[in-house]
C-alpha cells in the first residue's frame, strides 16, 4: 500500500521555518520530517533581523504571480518597472526569483551583465539610473547553463537576493516569480514578511487551462494572507494589423478572467491583446511601451495601470506608472 | 539505484515531455501524443508530475474522477469507453479543484516517487510523463525514480521566441 494516503496527501507543508515544522499532520511521510522536527530548519532570529533591516528602505512591494507558466508575468513585470521608473525621482527594483528560467535579464536588455560585489553587498545591475535588476541570470557563466537545484538551494539564493543585495532606498520593489505554488513562492512570502507587501498582481490568459491554475494561485494568496491587487488577462484577443478583424486566439471558453474575477471577488485590472510587437520587444530587450506606445496593447497596459487607482491604495503604485 | 517496483515492468517505453519554459504546450502535446498513439492501437499511460498546475485531467475531460487503491498501489483513471488511456495526476487527489498544492520540494519528491512506483499501470506500450516548467525538484526526482526502467528519452517543447 502506498504510504501517502490520498486523504493525507493534500495536507500542506507548514513551512520549514514554522513552529509546527516536523510535527504537523502534513509532515507524516515527508522525507524532511526528521530535520524539521529537530529544529534544523527553524527560523533564525538574527537572519530575520537582517532581512528586516535591508527591507526597511523599501516603500512598496508588488509580487507578480500566476500559477500558470508562459502567460506574461515577466513581460508584465518588466513593463511595470519601466512604467514606474518613468518618474526619474522614483527608484525601482526588479527582482527575478525565477531561478530555473530567468527571463528578466534578456527582457531588460541586460544579457551578459554580471553582478559585482562591494563592501555593502551585491550590486544590482542598472538598466536606467533608477531601475536596478537582480536575477540568477547574471550569475551564470553561460546563458544556457541549467540551474538544476532542489528547493532548499533555491530558497537560499532568494534569501541572499533580499539580504545581500545593496538595493539602497527603493520606492518600488517588483518581484517576478516562476509559475507554481512552491518553494519560491512560500519563501518570498516568508522572507518579505519582514517588510510590507502591497499585494500581488496575478497574470493569466483567457483559457480555462490557465484559469484553472490561476484559481489555485488566488487560493494560495488567501492562505498566506497576501492581498490581491488584481488580475491581468494577457493574450486577450488579436487584432489583425491588415484587416483589423479581431480573433480569439485563446478563446475564453469559461468566461475568461472576467468571469473568474466575478466569481472569486477579485479585481480585473484589465485585458491586454496579443501583439507580436510585445514578443519582439522582449526578445530584443527593449521596453515595449517605448517601442510601440500607440499600439492597442500599450494602451491596454496604460489603462490597467490607471484603472481603479482610486479604489485601492496599493494601486496608487500602479497609477504612477501611467506616465507615458 | 532506486529499487525496481513491479508496477512499471509491463511498460515498454517511457517518454518524458519537457521544456524549461512554461506555457509552450507540454501538456497539450502529451495529450495529443497519447491520443495519436491510442489511435494507432497502442496502450498508453500518462503520468502528470506537474503537482502545482496539473492540466491533463481537464484536457481529457476526466477532471471529476477519483483514484482508488488496490493491492499493487493506486489504480490510474482510465479514459474513454475503451479505457485505452490510463492517467495519474495529482488533480485526482484534490478535494476541491481550486485547492492549491502548496508544497516544498521534499514533499513533492515523495509524491513523485510514489507516482512512479506505486501506480498499477498494467501493460502499456507507452508511458508519457508530462512535467512542469523548470529544472528542479520534480524533474530531478522523476528522472532518478525512472532510472531503473526503459526510459526512451525526452521530447522538448518550445515556441519560436
Amino acid at each position: 500500500q502506498p504510504s501517502l494516503q490520498p486523504s493525507l496527501c493534500l495536507a500542506e507543508c507548514p513551512g520549514t521555518g514554522s513552529a509546527q515544522a516536523g510535527s504537523a499532520a502534513a509532515c507524516q511521510g515527508c522525507p524532511n520530517q526528521g530535520l524539521c522536527a529537530a529544529g534544523a530548519a527553524g527560523p533564525d532570529p538574527a537572519e530575520a533581523a537582517e532581512l528586516r533591516a535591508r527591507l526597511r528602505a523599501v516603500q512598496h512591494t508588488v509580487l507578480v504571480l500566476s500559477g500558470k507558466g508562459g502567460v506574461g508575468k515577466s513581460t508584465f513585470s518588466a513593463a511595470l518597472a519601466h512604467g514606474l521608473a518613468a518618474d526619474e525621482h522614483k527608484q525601482v527594483a526588479l527582482l527575478d526569483i525565477d531561478i530555473c528560467g530567468p527571463s528578466i535579464p534578456k527582457m531588460m536588455g541586460l544579457e551578459g551583465e554580471q553582478v559585482h560585489q562591494s563592501g555593502s553587498g551585491w550590486s544590482p545591475v542598472y538598466v536606467e539610473e533608477n531601475i536596478g535588476v537582480m536575477s540568477v541570470g547574471f550569475l551564470l557563466s553561460s546563458p544556457d547553463d541549467a540551474v538544476i537545484w532542489r528547493g532548499p538551494k533555491k530558497n537560499g539564493l532568494i534569501k541572499q537576493f533580499l539580504r545581500d543585495v545593496d538595493w539602497g532606498e527603493i520606492d518600488y520593489l517588483i518581484v517576478d516569480t516562476p509559475p507554481g505554488t512552491s518553494d519560491e513562492h512560500l519563501s518570498i512570502v516568508q522572507y518579505l514578511s519582514a517588510s510590507h507587501v502591497d499585494g500581488a498582481v496575478i497574470v493569466t490568459t483567457p483559457q480555462e487551462i490557465s484559469l484553472q491554475d490561476v484559481r489555485k494561485e488566488i487560493n494560495f494568496c488567501h492562505k498566506v494572507k497576501l492581498p490581491i491587487i488584481g488580475v491581468v488577462e494577457n493574450m486577450s484577443g488579436f487584432v489583425c494589423p491588415k484587416c483589423k478583424k479581431e480573433s480569439q486566439i485563446f478563446p475564453p471558453t469559461t468566461g475568461g478572467a472576467e468571469k473568474m474575477c466575478q466569481n472569486l471577488n477579485v479585481s480585473l485590472l484589465g485585458k491586454v491583446p496579443l501583439d507580436p510587437q510585445i514578443g519582439r520587444s522582449c526578445d530584443r530587450g527593449q521596453s515595449f511601451l517605448s517601442e510601440a506606445p500607440d499600439s492597442p496593447a500599450a494602451l491596454s497596459y496604460r489603462n490597467i495601470i490607471q484603472s481603479k487607482a482610486e479604489n485601492h491604495c496599493a494601486l496608487s503604485v500602479l497609477s504612477t506608472a501611467a506616465i507615458y | 539505484l532506486p529499487e525496481r517496483s513491479t508496477n512499471l515492468l509491463g511498460v515498454r517505453h517511457i517518454v518524458l515531455v519537457l521544456s524549461g519554459k512554461g506555457g509552450v504546450g507540454k501538456s497539450t502535446l502529451s495529450t495529443e501524443l497519447a491520443l495519436a498513439l491510442r489511435h494507432r492501437g497502442h496502450r498508453v499511460g500518462i503520468l502528470d508530475v506537474d503537482l502545482c498546475g496539473p492540466s491533463i485531467p481537464r484536457m481529457l475531460r476526466v477532471q471529476d474522477r477519483a483514484v482508488h487503491q488496490c493491492d499493487s498501489g493506486w489504480v490510474p483513471v482510465f479514459v474513454g469507453q475503451d479505457r485505452a488511456i490510463a492517467l495519474m495526476s495529482i488533480g485526482f487527489l484534490l478535494e476541491q479543484p481550486d485547492d492549491a498544492v502548496v508544497w516544498r520540494g521534499p514533499k513533492k519528491n515523495a509524491l513523485i516517487k510514489q507516482f512512479v512506483t506505486d501506480v498499477a499501470w498494467g501493460d502499456l506500450d507507452f508511458l508519457i510523463v508530462d512535467t512542469p516548467p523548470g529544472t528542479s525538484d520534480e524533474h530531478i526526482s522523476t528522472v532518478e525514480a525512472l532510472r531503473p526502467y526503459r526510459l526512451l528519452g525526452a521530447i522538448l517543447v518550445t515556441t519560436p521566441q
